[in-house]
């Protein structure tokens, strides 16, 4: 057994799970250009959620908070994006590539700004008060989500609010007889770019080795000269700014959307971080895109089993690793 | 004037008083060392000194400076390194990076790093190495080297030699040795023979309170005040 396990450590190790569920769902599924719709919608709904859930899973790691409110960083979002490409129609409807991507990127910006805004006042106002004592993070938490859900509600309306897709990103490519949506591929590209910004902060940079340091030992950090709490709210801001930039890219991929977006999101982010390991950027990706291919196989093959599907990999794989694929501390 | 003086301190944890009053005095220079069986209050007096438990009343002045209140950055900010009992080391970083962390500037000084891998050579072996992967005292060697990246006043040491082999123990202790000669260690410390040996001042702690403090050559040479205080005849 323990040769077994290391073996599949040299060679990639849990890194490999998404390939062997993609193998086996190939078997499974038969049709090849199906399967290949399927992974690549997986791949960008797996991208999404890895931008929804890497915050959490840093401020959980980081600051040991249990943070409910983070879906209204999700909501908001895409809100907010969903009203500026609204304004920006003329734009999105051109027939100009540039002007397709300015409207984008102001709505991704608005988005992000907010996340970055909402995200230091949330910290501020509503987490700092309760650090260290989770049963009222618990309850303050799930308390401002409820709140930004009906400040949604009374801003927006209760009725699903339609989201405009720039012209460039209409329909889809096909090759041969497989269908690649265009818009997906966008979604993940867009979520490994960040990915990559994302490593390579925490990978390369003095800022980035304090977050690795935090997450594993926040005592020891602040033991060397440096206040964490400081660093959270950062940590903070930028998680609730990707959440918000996850909700936007939500918004353009479903079309038409409702206040309860980011609660009805909310449990399948909470997977993808159990699952990946607390306070881990790797491990939220793995989990994230394990998370996004099992809904999309499972859906295919099984519909009925779908939501539960994510539910019966999460039970299996804390049966296997109890913390996580991919946790921050050894 | 003394480098540490910590008077009537008091810390309580959760709803238990565990210090009901510590008082002492570091001198500056050589290893102070503070004795006393488990529980005695010995590792939450280096915590409260350190800021990670706040002291209600009492005072710790460093270098004249009254710290008790402060954050516990500030503190280490103050020129105080800390090596717990734990060793909190960061498992996931490599050797190298649990060392870069605690400079100041975010680059090493060659002239300090290459004086720390004379000391612990195993640390420029493995210094790409992830710290989960050392051994015990390899991992206290880095926690130790951790402390003295930088120049430091104090450092407060929580029992090193918890479970090390012998032979690391006396390694351990060479070291010491040569950092007591640029810096001010306060070690705590159960295994006598060990402390016996690098303490020039010392404080038994019990229940909470420092119930003895004296040169080590005087507590080393009296047996009767030994028994009393640690049980070592026993």
């Amino acid at each position: 057994m323990s040769t077994l396990t290391t073996t599949l450590g040299r060679i990639g190790g849990v890194n490999l799970l998404p390939f062997a569920v993609a193998a086996v769902a190939f078997l499974l599924i038969g049709a090849p250009s199906s399967w290949v719709t399927l992974t690549i919608a997986g791949l960008a709904m797996g991208m999404m959620l890895f931008l929804m859930a890497s915050g959490l899973s840093l401020v959980f790691g980081l600051m040991d908070v249990l943070n409910f409110g983070h879906s209204a960083f999700v909501s908001f979002g895409a809100f907010v994006s969903a009203t500026v490409l609204a304004g920006l129609g003329g734009w999105l409807a051109a027939d100009s590539w540039a002007l397709n991507a300015l409207a984008l990127a102001a709505a991704y910006l608005a988005a992000i700004s907010f996340g970055l805004v909402a995200g230091w006042f949330f910290e501020t106002v509503i987490i700092r008060p309760v650090y260290r004592d989770h049963l009222r993070q618990i309850l303050i938490t799930i308390g401002a989500m409820i709140v930004a859900e009906q400040t949604i509600l009374a801003f927006w309306g209760g009725t699903p609010f339609s989201v405009g897709r720039p012209h460039f990103l209409e329909g889809s490519w096909i090759i041969g007889d497989v269908s690649i949506e265009i818009y997906r591929a966008f979604a993940f590209a867009l979520g490994a770019a960040v990915f990559v910004m994302l490593y390579l902060v925490l990978n390369r940079t003095r800022i980035g080795l304090l977050i690795r340091a935090g997450v594993e030992n926040r005592e020891m950090v602040e033991a060397l000269g440096f206040r964490v709490d400081r660093l959270f709210i950062g940590v903070f801001m930028l998680g609730s700014a990707l959440a918000a930039l996850g909700g936007a890219m939500w918004a353009g991929y479903e079309t038409l959307i409702t206040p309860h977006l980011g609660s009805e999101l909310m449990i399948v982010v909470f997977i993808v971080v159990i699952i990946g390991g607390l306070g881990s950027i790797e491990g939220t990706l793995l989990g994230a895109i394990l998370v996004g291919l099992m809904a999309n196989y499972v859906g295919f093959l099984a519909p009925k089993l779908a939501l539960a599907s994510n539910m019966i990999l999460m039970v299996a794989i804390l049966l296997w690793r109890p913390n996580g694929l991919r946790p921050a501390v050894k | 004037m003394s480098l540490l003086s910590v008077q009537d301190m008091k810390t309580d944890i959760g709803q238990y008083a565990v210090l009901h009053g510590v008082s002492f005095e570091v001198p500056e220079g050589g290893v102070f060392v503070l004795l006393g069986r488990n529980g005695a209050g010995k590792t939450t007096t280096l915590r409260s000194i350190m800021g990670l438990w706040t002291p209600s009343p009492g005072s710790v002045v460093f270098n004249g400076q009254d710290i008790t209140r402060m954050h516990t950055a500030d503190i280490a900010r103050k020129g105080i390194a800390y090596v717990p009992e734990n060793m909190g080391i960061f498992g996931t970083l490599t050797v190298d990076e649990n060392l870069i962390l605690a400079t100041e500037s975010g680059r090493f000084d060659k002239a300090r790093l290459a004086r720390i891998h004379e000391l612990f050579p195993a640390l420029e072996r493995f210094r790409d190495k992830q710290a989960w992967s050392l051994s015990g005292g390899q991992k206290q060697m880095l926690s130790v080297a951790r402390a003295i990246i930088e120049p430091r006043a104090l450092i407060l040491i929580d029992e090193p030699t918890k479970g090390l082999a012998p032979s690391i123990v006396g390694a351990m202790a060479e070291a010491f040795r040569e950092i007591a000669q640029t810096t001010t260690i306060l070690l705590v410390e159960q295994n006598f023979n060990f402390a016996r040996s690098l303490g020039r001042d010392m404080a038994v702690i019990d229940d909470g309170r420092v119930v003895h403090a004296g040169s080590m050559e005087a507590f080393a040479a009296d047996t009767a005040l030994q028994d009393k205080h640690l049980g070592l005849s026993a």
